[in-house]
């Protein structure tokens, strides 16, 4: 896999099946599914449980409007994932192109899918401090492989943005 | 699955590679919220702090209680990224990145930090653009 910036763009080639997978999940990744822990993360409470009436407007006022705003950034990232789509069973290399003006989204959606990920499976500190462990063994694994690609490309980004 | 052994051998080399740029300074970003923090509201927050009389424990909402200076706190989360909190206290209070750095450090070993202090309104307003990047922030009465 190569990263490089064209015209402003961000340009991910050589995109293996397996890595091309990884980020066809991103969307599917940054929803919580229901799962409370997930959903606790991305909508934490804004003040102390004694704030009651505080974190009562909260939930009928912004929650709200912060779904909005996480599910636009997935919106703008599966549109965009649409350049891997293809013939399934090819093994062929991929390339995917982010446009300058999707970097926040990307930023967002990506965020999402490692703070769900990481809720989900309940992670520690030192093992989401393990870069280098192998995908390949457990679904866990994978996981934090997951979280770990995620957070490679979000730096990415991040140093394009500060560019 | 000797092609997925050597993606993950390129994807390591080039993790590293890029956390240990992603350490090197970088040109700040644009600021686009509004700036308000100064140096000076630091100090108002203390002096503030120091008259506060109202019961902290009441949950409704008088003048005055709107009126109490309010502190914005940022709480450690294992899984966001330091270089992005970093960026997102750049663009939420306008801070210059060595001050963005310096509440990024402050949240990684002591798991938290004051960010801004004032008015409840504004301070909301800081949480839910904090919110709306997915940190883990609180508002606080100061009392």
């Amino acid at each position: 896999m190569e990263i490089s910036r064209d015209n402003n763009d961000i340009e991910i080639s050589e995109l293996d099946p397996f890595l091309a997978e990884l980020l066809r999940q991103i969307p599917a990744s940054a929803s919580p599914d229901g799962e409370p822990a997930a959903e606790q993360r991305l909508f934490s409470s804004p003040a102390n449980s004694k704030e009651t009436e505080l974190c009562a407007e909260w939930k009928t006022y912004v929650e709200p409007e912060l779904r909005r705003l996480f599910q636009s950034a997935t919106e703008t990232v599966t549109e965009d994932l649409k350049q891997l789509n293809g013939n399934e069973k090819s093994l062929a290399n991929r390339t995917l192109r982010i446009p300058a003006k999707h970097a926040d989204a990307w930023l967002c959606a990506l965020n999402q899918a490692r703070l769900v990920i990481a809720a989900k499976n309940n992670f520690t500190e030192s093992e989401l401090g393990d870069h280098f462990r192998s995908p390949i063994g457990s679904r866990r694994d994978l996981s934090l492989f997951q979280i770990n690609f995620y957070g490679f490309l979000q730096e990415f980004i991040l140093r394009d943005l500060g560019d | 699955m000797s092609a997925m052994i050597d993606s993950l051998f390129e994807v390591r080399a080039s993790y590293v590679s890029v956390s240990a740029m992603s350490r090197e300074p970088r040109l700040e970003v644009e600021c686009r919220a509004q700036s308000k923090e100064t140096e000076g509201t630091t100090q108002v927050l203390d002096e503030a702090g120091s008259v506060t009389t109202a019961d902290p424990t009441t949950e409704t909402h008088s003048e005055e209680d709107l009126d109490l200076p309010w502190q914005v706190v940022v709480h450690n989360d294992p899984v966001n990224l330091m270089s992005y909190v970093t960026m997102v206290f750049q663009r939420v209070f306008g801070y210059p990145r060595e001050k963005a750095e310096r509440h990024m450090l402050e949240v990684h070993h002591k798991g938290r930090s004051v960010l801004w202090a004032g008015m409840r309104e504004p301070a909301e307003l800081y949480v839910q653009q904090l919110h709306g990047y997915l940190l883990l922030a609180t508002l606080e009465k100061l009392s």
